[in-house]
Protein backbone atom coordinates (compact mmCIF):
# COMPACT_ATOMS: atom_id res chain seq x y z
CA UNK A 1 0.00 0.00 0.00
CA UNK A 2 3.06 2.29 0.42
CA UNK A 3 3.80 1.82 -3.01
CA UNK A 4 0.36 2.94 -3.98
CA UNK A 5 0.80 6.38 -2.06
CA UNK A 6 4.43 7.25 -2.76
CA UNK A 7 3.07 6.71 -7.30
CA UNK A 8 0.12 8.80 -6.25
CA UNK A 9 2.50 11.35 -4.61
CA UNK A 10 4.93 11.50 -7.64
CA UNK A 11 1.98 11.76 -10.11
CA UNK A 12 0.56 15.17 -8.00
CA UNK A 13 3.87 16.34 -7.65
CA UNK A 14 5.08 16.06 -11.43
CA UNK A 15 1.62 17.92 -12.81
CA UNK A 16 1.79 20.37 -10.08
CA UNK A 17 5.45 21.53 -11.25
CA UNK A 18 3.78 21.36 -14.84
CA UNK A 19 1.22 23.75 -13.66
CA UNK A 20 3.36 26.12 -11.19
CA UNK A 21 6.59 26.86 -13.22
CA UNK A 22 5.10 28.12 -16.11
CA UNK A 23 2.75 30.44 -13.70
CA UNK A 24 6.22 31.06 -11.87
CA UNK A 25 8.09 32.43 -14.95
CA UNK A 26 5.81 34.31 -16.51
CA UNK A 27 5.26 36.13 -13.52
CA UNK A 28 9.02 36.84 -12.61
CA UNK A 29 9.09 37.64 -16.38
CA UNK A 30 6.08 40.41 -15.76
CA UNK A 31 8.46 41.65 -12.81
CA UNK A 32 11.57 42.40 -14.97
CA UNK A 33 10.70 45.28 -17.20
CA UNK A 34 13.16 47.80 -15.07
CA UNK A 35 16.59 46.89 -15.45
CA UNK A 36 18.23 44.92 -12.51
CA UNK A 37 15.24 45.06 -9.84
CA UNK A 38 12.01 43.80 -9.63
CA UNK A 39 8.76 45.95 -10.35
CA UNK A 40 5.25 46.23 -11.09
CA UNK A 41 6.14 48.72 -14.02
CA UNK A 42 5.01 46.21 -16.82
CA UNK A 43 1.45 46.18 -14.98
CA UNK A 44 1.46 50.07 -14.27
CA UNK A 45 2.12 50.39 -18.39
CA UNK A 46 -0.78 47.51 -19.22
CA UNK A 47 -3.16 49.23 -16.82
CA UNK A 48 -2.56 52.19 -18.01
CA UNK A 49 -2.75 51.85 -22.42
CA UNK A 50 -5.79 53.66 -23.27
CA UNK A 51 -6.24 50.47 -25.60
CA UNK A 52 -6.19 47.64 -22.74
CA UNK A 53 -9.06 49.94 -20.88
CA UNK A 54 -10.94 50.36 -23.95
CA UNK A 55 -10.59 46.61 -25.26
CA UNK A 56 -10.87 45.01 -21.50
CA UNK A 57 -14.03 47.21 -20.86
CA UNK A 58 -15.40 46.56 -24.58
CA UNK A 59 -14.83 42.29 -24.08
CA UNK A 60 -16.23 43.06 -20.31
CA UNK A 61 -19.58 44.78 -21.69
CA UNK A 62 -19.60 41.78 -24.36
CA UNK A 63 -19.62 39.35 -22.10
CA UNK A 64 -21.91 40.44 -19.60
CA UNK A 65 -24.57 40.88 -22.56
CA UNK A 66 -24.05 37.50 -23.27
CA UNK A 67 -24.35 36.18 -20.25
CA UNK A 68 -27.89 37.93 -20.15
CA UNK A 69 -29.16 37.13 -23.69
CA UNK A 70 -27.53 33.23 -23.02
CA UNK A 71 -30.06 33.04 -19.63
CA UNK A 72 -32.92 34.83 -21.02
CA UNK A 73 -32.44 32.32 -24.07
CA UNK A 74 -31.76 28.81 -21.85
CA UNK A 75 -33.71 29.37 -19.00
CA UNK A 76 -36.69 29.36 -20.55
CA UNK A 77 -35.89 26.68 -23.38
CA UNK A 78 -34.48 24.22 -20.37
CA UNK A 79 -37.30 25.10 -18.36
CA UNK A 80 -39.73 24.18 -21.11
CA UNK A 81 -37.78 21.34 -22.06
CA UNK A 82 -38.42 20.11 -18.75
CA UNK A 83 -41.71 20.31 -18.01
CA UNK A 84 -43.52 20.38 -21.34
CA UNK A 85 -41.63 18.66 -23.91
CA UNK A 86 -39.33 16.54 -22.72
CA UNK A 87 -39.26 14.87 -26.17
CA UNK A 88 -37.20 17.90 -27.54
CA UNK A 89 -34.61 17.18 -24.26
CA UNK A 90 -32.16 15.50 -26.83
CA UNK A 91 -32.69 17.64 -29.66
CA UNK A 92 -31.55 20.68 -27.52
CA UNK A 93 -29.13 18.66 -25.42
CA UNK A 94 -27.69 17.92 -29.03
CA UNK A 95 -27.92 21.41 -30.58
CA UNK A 96 -25.85 22.92 -27.53
CA UNK A 97 -23.23 20.40 -27.16
CA UNK A 98 -22.65 21.54 -30.95
CA UNK A 99 -20.26 24.46 -30.32
CA UNK A 100 -17.74 21.81 -29.01
CA UNK A 101 -17.93 20.11 -31.85
CA UNK A 102 -17.95 22.57 -34.61
CA UNK A 103 -14.33 24.55 -34.15
CA UNK A 104 -15.13 28.41 -33.13
CA UNK A 105 -13.34 29.19 -36.56
CA UNK A 106 -15.47 27.48 -38.63
CA UNK A 107 -18.44 28.90 -37.24
CA UNK A 108 -17.33 32.43 -37.61
CA UNK A 109 -16.30 31.66 -41.21
CA UNK A 110 -20.16 30.44 -42.07
CA UNK A 111 -21.23 33.80 -40.31
CA UNK A 112 -18.67 35.66 -42.72
CA UNK A 113 -20.48 33.65 -45.56
CA UNK A 114 -24.33 34.30 -44.23
CA UNK A 115 -24.06 37.76 -43.09
CA UNK A 116 -21.72 39.46 -45.82
CA UNK A 117 -22.48 42.57 -46.81
CA UNK A 118 -24.60 41.55 -49.89
CA UNK A 119 -26.61 39.20 -48.25
CA UNK A 120 -30.49 39.44 -46.94
CA UNK A 121 -29.11 40.23 -43.61
CA UNK A 122 -26.07 42.18 -43.55
CA UNK A 123 -24.76 42.18 -40.27
CA UNK A 124 -21.31 42.95 -41.04
CA UNK A 125 -22.04 46.34 -42.84
CA UNK A 126 -22.30 48.44 -39.92
CA UNK A 127 -20.18 48.60 -36.70
CA UNK A 128 -23.74 48.62 -34.47
CA UNK A 129 -24.53 45.34 -36.37
CA UNK A 130 -20.99 43.45 -36.41
CA UNK A 131 -21.41 43.91 -32.65
CA UNK A 132 -24.90 42.21 -31.87
CA UNK A 133 -22.95 39.43 -34.56
CA UNK A 134 -20.14 39.11 -32.13
CA UNK A 135 -22.46 38.99 -29.14
CA UNK A 136 -24.49 35.98 -30.85
CA UNK A 137 -21.75 34.07 -31.71
CA UNK A 138 -20.66 34.36 -27.89
CA UNK A 139 -24.07 32.95 -26.68
CA UNK A 140 -23.35 30.85 -29.29
CA UNK A 141 -20.05 29.79 -28.07
CA UNK A 142 -21.81 29.88 -24.02
CA UNK A 143 -24.36 27.46 -25.04
CA UNK A 144 -22.91 24.36 -24.03
CA UNK A 145 -21.53 25.80 -20.31
CA UNK A 146 -25.29 27.93 -20.19
CA UNK A 147 -27.55 25.09 -20.93
CA UNK A 148 -25.40 22.26 -18.98
CA UNK A 149 -25.32 24.38 -15.37
CA UNK A 150 -29.00 25.45 -15.75
CA UNK A 151 -30.21 22.12 -16.95
CA UNK A 152 -28.37 20.78 -13.75
CA UNK A 153 -30.14 23.25 -11.48
CA UNK A 154 -33.49 22.72 -12.98
CA UNK A 155 -33.56 18.75 -12.43
CA UNK A 156 -32.41 19.44 -8.52
CA UNK A 157 -35.83 21.63 -7.87
CA UNK A 158 -38.88 20.26 -8.17
CA UNK A 159 -40.13 22.10 -11.64
CA UNK A 160 -43.80 20.75 -12.08
CA UNK A 161 -44.65 21.56 -8.35
CA UNK A 162 -43.30 25.16 -8.04
CA UNK A 163 -45.02 26.10 -11.41
CA UNK A 164 -48.51 24.20 -10.19
CA UNK A 165 -48.21 26.43 -6.79
CA UNK A 166 -47.68 29.36 -8.87
CA UNK A 167 -50.60 29.12 -11.09
CA UNK A 168 -52.51 27.86 -8.71
CA UNK A 169 -51.85 31.37 -6.48
CA UNK A 170 -52.61 32.90 -10.16
CA UNK A 171 -49.69 34.04 -11.60
CA UNK A 172 -48.74 34.22 -15.53
CA UNK A 173 -45.93 32.83 -17.30
CA UNK A 174 -43.08 35.72 -16.91
CA UNK A 175 -44.29 35.74 -13.27
CA UNK A 176 -43.31 31.97 -12.94
CA UNK A 177 -40.08 32.27 -14.83
CA UNK A 178 -39.03 35.14 -13.23
CA UNK A 179 -39.87 35.36 -9.53
CA UNK A 180 -40.17 31.75 -8.91
CA UNK A 181 -38.06 29.87 -11.30
CA UNK A 182 -35.00 32.07 -11.58
CA UNK A 183 -34.51 32.61 -7.75
CA UNK A 184 -34.41 28.79 -7.07
CA UNK A 185 -31.38 27.99 -9.86
CA UNK A 186 -29.62 30.93 -9.07
CA UNK A 187 -26.54 29.19 -8.35
CA UNK A 188 -26.62 27.37 -11.44
CA UNK A 189 -27.30 30.55 -13.08
CA UNK A 190 -24.02 31.98 -11.56
CA UNK A 191 -21.69 29.61 -12.38
CA UNK A 192 -22.98 29.09 -16.16
CA UNK A 193 -22.45 33.29 -16.36
CA UNK A 194 -19.11 33.00 -14.56
CA UNK A 195 -17.79 30.51 -17.01
CA UNK A 196 -19.36 32.18 -20.07
CA UNK A 197 -17.03 35.52 -18.54
CA UNK A 198 -14.15 33.55 -18.79
CA UNK A 199 -14.58 31.94 -22.25
CA UNK A 200 -15.88 35.54 -23.72
CA UNK A 201 -13.08 37.53 -22.24
CA UNK A 202 -10.28 36.81 -23.80
CA UNK A 203 -11.63 35.22 -27.02
CA UNK A 204 -9.78 35.42 -30.24
CA UNK A 205 -10.82 33.98 -33.21
CA UNK A 206 -14.52 35.58 -34.01
CA UNK A 207 -13.33 39.20 -32.58
CA UNK A 208 -10.36 38.83 -34.78
CA UNK A 209 -12.02 37.70 -37.87
CA UNK A 210 -15.28 40.04 -37.08
CA UNK A 211 -12.35 42.94 -36.52
CA UNK A 212 -14.27 44.02 -33.55
CA UNK A 213 -11.39 45.93 -31.20
CA UNK A 214 -11.90 43.27 -28.39
CA UNK A 215 -9.43 42.30 -25.70
CA UNK A 216 -8.39 38.91 -27.42
CA UNK A 217 -6.89 40.74 -30.21
CA UNK A 218 -5.65 43.21 -28.20
CA UNK A 219 -3.73 40.35 -26.34
CA UNK A 220 -1.97 38.99 -29.56
CA UNK A 221 -1.19 42.44 -30.85
CA UNK A 222 0.93 43.25 -27.26
CA UNK A 223 2.26 39.71 -27.42
CA UNK A 224 3.80 40.48 -31.07
CA UNK A 225 5.29 44.14 -30.25
CA UNK A 226 6.02 44.09 -26.69
CA UNK A 227 8.42 41.97 -24.08
CA UNK A 228 7.08 42.62 -20.47
CA UNK A 229 3.49 43.65 -21.16
CA UNK A 230 2.69 40.45 -22.35
CA UNK A 231 3.32 38.84 -19.43
CA UNK A 232 1.61 41.00 -17.12
CA UNK A 233 -1.56 40.74 -19.30
CA UNK A 234 -1.51 36.54 -18.73
CA UNK A 235 -0.89 36.71 -15.06
CA UNK A 236 -4.07 39.20 -15.27
CA UNK A 237 -5.14 36.83 -17.56
CA UNK A 238 -4.83 34.21 -15.19
CA UNK A 239 -6.34 35.64 -12.47
CA UNK A 240 -9.21 36.56 -14.01
CA UNK A 241 -10.28 33.49 -15.16
CA UNK A 242 -8.97 31.91 -11.03
CA UNK A 243 -11.89 34.58 -9.84
CA UNK A 244 -14.36 33.20 -12.23
CA UNK A 245 -14.01 29.57 -10.77
CA UNK A 246 -13.57 30.70 -7.65
CA UNK A 247 -17.14 32.23 -7.58
CA UNK A 248 -18.58 28.87 -9.26
CA UNK A 249 -17.17 27.11 -6.37
CA UNK A 250 -18.31 29.51 -3.89
CA UNK A 251 -21.64 29.47 -5.49
CA UNK A 252 -22.18 26.24 -6.10
CA UNK A 253 -21.09 25.30 -2.48
CA UNK A 254 -23.79 27.60 -1.16
CA UNK A 255 -26.15 25.83 -3.19
CA UNK A 256 -25.50 22.54 -2.00
CA UNK A 257 -25.57 23.92 1.63
CA UNK A 258 -28.81 25.08 0.69
CA UNK A 259 -30.23 21.79 -0.61
CA UNK A 260 -28.83 19.59 2.44
CA UNK A 261 -30.74 22.11 4.92
CA UNK A 262 -33.88 21.45 2.97
CA UNK A 263 -33.38 17.98 2.96
CA UNK A 264 -32.89 18.12 6.69
CA UNK A 265 -36.11 19.66 7.26
CA UNK A 266 -38.36 17.61 5.49
CA UNK B 1 -46.02 12.44 -13.77
CA UNK B 2 -48.84 14.92 -13.15
CA UNK B 3 -51.42 15.31 -15.41
CA UNK B 4 -50.44 18.17 -17.62
CA UNK B 5 -54.25 18.85 -19.05
CA UNK B 6 -54.43 20.23 -15.40
CA UNK B 7 -51.99 22.84 -16.21
CA UNK B 8 -52.72 23.66 -19.50
CA UNK B 9 -56.23 24.27 -18.71
CA UNK B 10 -59.28 22.44 -19.89
CA UNK B 11 -60.26 24.43 -22.73
CA UNK B 12 -57.11 23.61 -24.80
CA UNK B 13 -57.49 20.30 -26.86
CA UNK B 14 -54.57 17.78 -27.37
CA UNK B 15 -53.70 18.60 -31.00
CA UNK B 16 -53.55 22.39 -29.71
CA UNK B 17 -51.17 22.11 -27.20
CA UNK B 18 -48.73 19.56 -28.82
CA UNK B 19 -48.49 22.21 -31.26
CA UNK B 20 -48.38 25.40 -28.50
CA UNK B 21 -45.32 23.09 -26.90
CA UNK B 22 -43.06 23.62 -29.45
CA UNK B 23 -43.65 27.39 -29.84
CA UNK B 24 -41.80 27.07 -26.37
CA UNK B 25 -38.96 26.44 -27.63
CA UNK B 26 -39.05 28.35 -31.12
CA UNK B 27 -36.90 31.20 -29.93
CA UNK B 28 -33.88 28.72 -28.95
CA UNK B 29 -34.39 26.80 -32.18
CA UNK B 30 -34.71 29.71 -34.32
CA UNK B 31 -31.31 31.24 -32.71
CA UNK B 32 -29.08 28.18 -33.02
CA UNK B 33 -30.80 28.13 -36.90
CA UNK B 34 -29.63 31.04 -37.31
CA UNK B 35 -26.33 31.36 -35.46
CA UNK B 36 -25.23 27.81 -35.76
CA UNK B 37 -27.05 25.39 -37.69
CA UNK B 38 -27.08 27.19 -41.15
CA UNK B 39 -23.99 29.13 -41.35
CA UNK B 40 -22.11 25.46 -41.05
CA UNK B 41 -24.14 24.24 -43.38
CA UNK B 42 -23.51 27.08 -45.78
CA UNK B 43 -19.90 26.20 -45.78
CA UNK B 44 -20.92 22.88 -46.63
CA UNK B 45 -23.01 23.45 -49.60
CA UNK B 46 -20.49 25.65 -50.44
CA UNK B 47 -17.51 23.34 -50.17
CA UNK B 48 -18.91 21.70 -53.28
CA UNK B 49 -20.12 24.45 -55.40
CA UNK B 50 -17.59 26.56 -57.62
CA UNK B 51 -17.19 30.57 -57.54
CA UNK B 52 -20.74 30.85 -59.75
CA UNK B 53 -22.33 28.24 -57.64
CA UNK B 54 -22.37 25.09 -59.53
CA UNK B 55 -21.70 21.85 -58.13
CA UNK B 56 -18.26 20.85 -58.49
CA UNK B 57 -15.99 18.41 -56.90
CA UNK B 58 -13.52 20.29 -57.65
CA UNK B 59 -12.66 21.76 -54.04
CA UNK B 60 -12.35 18.35 -52.59
CA UNK B 61 -9.61 17.80 -55.39
CA UNK B 62 -8.28 20.84 -54.23
CA UNK B 63 -7.71 20.12 -50.61
CA UNK B 64 -5.20 17.14 -51.97
CA UNK B 65 -2.02 20.17 -51.97
CA UNK B 66 0.76 19.19 -50.34
CA UNK B 67 0.79 22.27 -47.87
CA UNK B 68 -2.80 21.89 -47.28
CA UNK B 69 -2.18 17.62 -46.80
CA UNK B 70 0.90 18.80 -44.58
CA UNK B 71 -1.41 21.64 -42.06
CA UNK B 72 -4.12 18.54 -41.88
CA UNK B 73 -1.07 16.25 -41.01
CA UNK B 74 0.35 18.52 -38.48
CA UNK B 75 -2.81 19.67 -37.40
CA UNK B 76 -3.42 15.58 -36.52
CA UNK B 77 -0.27 14.97 -35.28
CA UNK B 78 -0.23 17.78 -32.22
CA UNK B 79 -3.67 17.14 -31.39
CA UNK B 80 -2.98 13.33 -31.00
CA UNK B 81 0.27 13.68 -29.39
CA UNK B 82 -1.33 16.13 -26.75
CA UNK B 83 -4.47 14.54 -26.38
CA UNK B 84 -2.50 10.95 -25.64
CA UNK B 85 -0.03 12.65 -23.42
CA UNK B 86 -2.33 14.66 -21.70
CA UNK B 87 -5.13 11.89 -21.40
CA UNK B 88 -2.16 9.88 -19.84
CA UNK B 89 -1.08 11.93 -17.04
CA UNK B 90 -4.72 13.40 -16.44
CA UNK B 91 -5.98 9.65 -15.59
CA UNK B 92 -2.91 9.04 -13.11
CA UNK B 93 -3.49 13.15 -11.50
CA UNK B 94 -7.14 11.98 -11.44
CA UNK B 95 -6.23 8.69 -9.96
CA UNK B 96 -4.02 9.62 -7.79
CA UNK B 97 -6.10 12.56 -6.36
CA UNK B 98 -9.27 10.26 -5.83
CA UNK B 99 -7.81 6.90 -5.20
CA UNK B 100 -4.34 7.47 -3.99
CA UNK B 101 -4.96 7.62 -0.06
CA UNK B 102 -3.29 11.35 -0.22
CA UNK B 103 -4.66 14.40 2.02
CA UNK B 104 -8.04 15.21 1.93
CA UNK B 105 -7.50 18.65 0.55
CA UNK B 106 -5.09 17.47 -2.45
CA UNK B 107 -8.49 16.37 -4.69
CA UNK B 108 -10.76 19.38 -3.71
CA UNK B 109 -7.48 21.62 -5.05
CA UNK B 110 -6.85 19.50 -7.78
CA UNK B 111 -10.43 20.13 -9.22
CA UNK B 112 -10.77 23.67 -9.00
CA UNK B 113 -7.24 24.13 -10.69
CA UNK B 114 -8.07 22.01 -12.79
CA UNK B 115 -11.15 24.18 -13.95
CA UNK B 116 -8.94 27.54 -14.19
CA UNK B 117 -6.25 25.86 -15.87
CA UNK B 118 -8.82 24.07 -18.96
CA UNK B 119 -10.14 27.33 -18.94
CA UNK B 120 -6.43 29.23 -19.15
CA UNK B 121 -6.16 28.92 -23.33
CA UNK B 122 -5.89 31.04 -25.67
CA UNK B 123 -3.51 34.31 -26.22
CA UNK B 124 -2.09 34.43 -22.53
CA UNK B 125 -1.30 30.71 -22.33
CA UNK B 126 1.40 31.40 -25.11
CA UNK B 127 2.70 34.20 -23.47
CA UNK B 128 3.02 32.14 -20.36
CA UNK B 129 4.99 29.88 -22.46
CA UNK B 130 7.15 32.43 -23.96
CA UNK B 131 8.39 33.35 -20.77
CA UNK B 132 9.00 29.61 -19.65
CA UNK B 133 10.58 27.59 -22.75
CA UNK B 134 10.99 30.63 -25.08
CA UNK B 135 14.56 31.98 -25.95
CA UNK B 136 14.59 33.89 -22.80
CA UNK B 137 12.41 32.11 -21.12
CA UNK B 138 13.03 31.13 -17.40
CA UNK B 139 13.68 27.33 -17.85
CA UNK B 140 15.56 27.97 -20.54
CA UNK B 141 18.36 30.52 -19.04
CA UNK B 142 17.94 28.62 -15.66
CA UNK B 143 18.76 25.47 -17.72
CA UNK B 144 21.67 27.43 -19.46
CA UNK B 145 22.83 28.94 -16.44
CA UNK B 146 22.76 26.21 -13.58
CA UNK B 147 22.84 22.38 -15.35
CA UNK B 148 24.57 24.34 -18.54
CA UNK B 149 22.32 22.73 -20.60
CA UNK B 150 21.55 24.41 -23.76
CA UNK B 151 17.74 23.83 -24.29
CA UNK B 152 17.58 25.82 -27.90
CA UNK B 153 21.20 23.24 -29.00
CA UNK B 154 18.91 20.44 -28.99
CA UNK B 155 16.84 21.57 -31.95
CA UNK B 156 13.95 22.56 -29.28
CA UNK B 157 11.77 25.61 -30.10
CA UNK B 158 8.69 26.89 -28.55
CA UNK B 159 7.49 27.01 -31.88
CA UNK B 160 7.71 23.88 -33.06
CA UNK B 161 5.83 20.26 -32.80
CA UNK B 162 7.32 19.47 -29.48
CA UNK B 163 7.28 22.99 -27.81
CA UNK B 164 2.92 23.34 -29.30
CA UNK B 165 2.40 19.94 -27.90
CA UNK B 166 3.90 20.96 -24.44
CA UNK B 167 1.87 24.28 -24.43
CA UNK B 168 -1.30 22.44 -25.26
CA UNK B 169 -0.56 19.96 -22.56
CA UNK B 170 -1.45 23.06 -20.11
CA UNK B 171 -5.16 22.42 -20.88
CA UNK B 172 -5.20 19.43 -21.97
CA UNK B 173 -4.21 17.65 -18.84
CA UNK B 174 -6.83 19.49 -16.30
CA UNK B 175 -9.46 18.92 -18.95
CA UNK B 176 -8.89 14.90 -18.52
CA UNK B 177 -8.48 15.27 -14.91
CA UNK B 178 -12.29 16.87 -14.95
CA UNK B 179 -13.73 14.07 -18.00
CA UNK B 180 -11.95 11.34 -16.22
CA UNK B 181 -12.98 11.41 -12.44
CA UNK B 182 -16.63 10.45 -12.34
CA UNK B 183 -15.03 7.18 -13.98
CA UNK B 184 -12.69 6.96 -11.52
CA UNK B 185 -14.66 7.52 -8.46
CA UNK B 186 -17.17 4.76 -10.16
CA UNK B 187 -14.42 1.67 -9.78
CA UNK B 188 -16.28 0.33 -6.72
CA UNK B 189 -13.82 -1.05 -3.47
CA UNK B 190 -15.40 -3.40 -2.97
CA UNK B 191 -13.76 -4.78 -6.61
CA UNK B 192 -10.26 -3.82 -5.21
CA UNK B 193 -11.22 -6.09 -2.11
CA UNK B 194 -12.42 -8.89 -4.21
CA UNK B 195 -9.05 -8.76 -6.01
CA UNK B 196 -7.05 -8.76 -2.91
CA UNK B 197 -9.20 -11.16 -0.99
CA UNK B 198 -8.11 -14.48 -4.14
CA UNK B 199 -4.94 -13.21 -3.78
CA UNK B 200 -4.07 -10.65 -6.40
CA UNK B 201 -1.78 -8.03 -6.89
CA UNK B 202 -1.96 -4.46 -7.95
CA UNK B 203 -0.92 -5.78 -11.28
CA UNK B 204 -3.97 -8.34 -11.51
CA UNK B 205 -6.22 -5.57 -10.66
CA UNK B 206 -5.84 -3.25 -12.57
CA UNK B 207 -4.72 -5.57 -15.32
CA UNK B 208 -8.28 -7.10 -15.21
CA UNK B 209 -10.40 -5.22 -13.45
CA UNK B 210 -9.49 -0.96 -13.77
CA UNK B 211 -8.26 -0.92 -16.58
CA UNK B 212 -10.98 -2.45 -18.59
CA UNK B 213 -13.69 -0.98 -17.01
CA UNK B 214 -11.87 2.48 -17.35
CA UNK B 215 -10.72 1.92 -20.95
CA UNK B 216 -14.12 3.21 -23.16
CA UNK B 217 -14.07 6.31 -20.55
CA UNK B 218 -10.11 6.28 -21.09
CA UNK B 219 -10.49 6.29 -24.95
CA UNK B 220 -13.63 8.87 -25.40
CA UNK B 221 -12.31 11.23 -23.24
CA UNK B 222 -9.07 11.28 -25.24
CA UNK B 223 -11.29 11.57 -28.40
CA UNK B 224 -12.32 14.87 -26.84
CA UNK B 225 -9.28 15.96 -26.12
CA UNK B 226 -8.05 15.77 -29.82
CA UNK B 227 -10.93 17.33 -31.11
CA UNK B 228 -10.08 20.17 -28.24
CA UNK B 229 -7.14 20.66 -29.52
CA UNK B 230 -7.46 20.37 -33.37
CA UNK B 231 -9.76 23.15 -32.95
CA UNK B 232 -7.54 25.31 -31.42
CA UNK B 233 -6.20 28.51 -32.93
CA UNK B 234 -5.73 31.22 -30.67
CA UNK B 235 -2.44 29.64 -28.43
CA UNK B 236 -0.79 28.43 -31.80
CA UNK B 237 -1.45 31.92 -33.51
CA UNK B 238 -0.04 33.87 -30.55
CA UNK B 239 3.03 32.06 -30.29
CA UNK B 240 4.26 31.21 -33.85
CA UNK B 241 1.84 34.26 -35.80
CA UNK B 242 1.09 32.77 -39.10
CA UNK B 243 4.49 30.22 -39.60
CA UNK B 244 3.32 27.43 -38.49
CA UNK B 245 1.26 25.07 -41.01
CA UNK B 246 -1.64 23.73 -38.96
CA UNK B 247 -4.67 23.98 -40.81
CA UNK B 248 -6.76 26.29 -38.17
CA UNK B 249 -4.11 29.05 -38.80
CA UNK B 250 -4.89 27.85 -42.85
CA UNK B 251 -8.25 28.41 -42.63
CA UNK B 252 -7.70 31.82 -40.84
CA UNK B 253 -5.16 32.90 -43.20
CA UNK B 254 -7.55 32.05 -46.13
CA UNK B 255 -10.57 33.82 -44.05
CA UNK B 256 -8.30 37.18 -43.80
CA UNK B 257 -7.26 36.62 -47.33
CA UNK B 258 -4.14 36.25 -47.91
CA UNK B 259 -3.68 33.18 -49.13
CA UNK B 260 -4.64 30.77 -51.86
CA UNK B 261 -8.14 33.44 -53.07
CA UNK B 262 -10.60 30.64 -53.31
CA UNK B 263 -13.31 31.23 -51.25
CA UNK B 264 -14.88 27.53 -51.88
CA UNK B 265 -11.36 25.86 -51.23
CA UNK B 266 -11.81 27.67 -47.77
CA UNK B 267 -15.57 26.12 -47.35
CA UNK B 268 -13.83 22.75 -47.97
CA UNK B 269 -10.95 23.17 -45.65
CA UNK B 270 -13.60 23.74 -42.95
CA UNK B 271 -15.48 20.76 -43.85
CA UNK B 272 -12.61 18.66 -43.69
CA UNK B 273 -11.92 20.17 -40.06
CA UNK B 274 -15.73 19.59 -39.11
CA UNK B 275 -15.26 16.17 -40.39
CA UNK B 276 -12.31 15.04 -38.55
CA UNK B 277 -13.77 17.12 -35.01
CA UNK B 278 -17.15 15.11 -36.11
CA UNK B 279 -15.48 11.78 -35.74
CA UNK B 280 -13.78 11.98 -32.65
CA UNK B 281 -16.90 13.63 -30.74
CA UNK B 282 -19.18 11.16 -32.55
CA UNK B 283 -16.13 8.43 -31.02
CA UNK B 284 -16.26 10.14 -27.31
CA UNK B 285 -20.46 9.97 -27.49
CA UNK B 286 -20.74 6.26 -28.16
CA UNK B 287 -17.53 5.22 -26.07
CA UNK B 288 -18.86 6.88 -23.47
CA UNK B 289 -22.76 5.14 -24.00
CA UNK B 290 -20.69 2.35 -23.53
CA UNK B 291 -18.81 2.59 -20.22
CA UNK B 292 -22.04 4.24 -18.68
CA UNK B 293 -23.91 0.77 -20.36
CA UNK B 294 -21.40 -1.30 -18.65
CA UNK B 295 -21.63 0.44 -15.53
CA UNK B 296 -25.19 -1.07 -14.75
Amino acid sequence: MKQNRIGAWIAIIIGTLYFFVPLLATFIFSLKMRRDEYSFDAYVAVFTDPQFQATFGYSTLLALLTIVVGVLLVVPTAYWVTLRLPKARPVVEFITLLPLVIPAIVIVFGYLRMYNSSSILPMTSSERATDILLLCSYVTLSLPYMYRSIDTGLRAIDVRSLTEAAESLGAGWTTILFRVIFPNIKSAILSGAFLTFAVVIGEFTMASLLSRPAFGPYLQLIGANRAYEPSALAIIAFMITWASMGLIQVFSRNAGALRSKAEQGH
Amino acid sequence: MADTSRVAGPAASVADRSWLNWLGVAPFLLFALLFLILPTSLLLVGAFQDAQGHFTLQNMRNLFQENILNAYWLSIQISAASAFFGGIIGVLMAWAAIQGRLPGWIRPTLMTFSGVASNFAGVPLAFAFLATLGRMGLVTVLARDYLDFDLYGTGFSILSFTGLTLTYLYFQIPLMVLIISPAIEGLRKEWREACDSLGGSSFHYWRYIGLPVLWPSIMGSTLLLFANAFGAIATAYALTGSSLNIITIQLYAQIRGDVLHDPNLGYALAMGMVIITGLSNAGYIWLRSRSERGRK
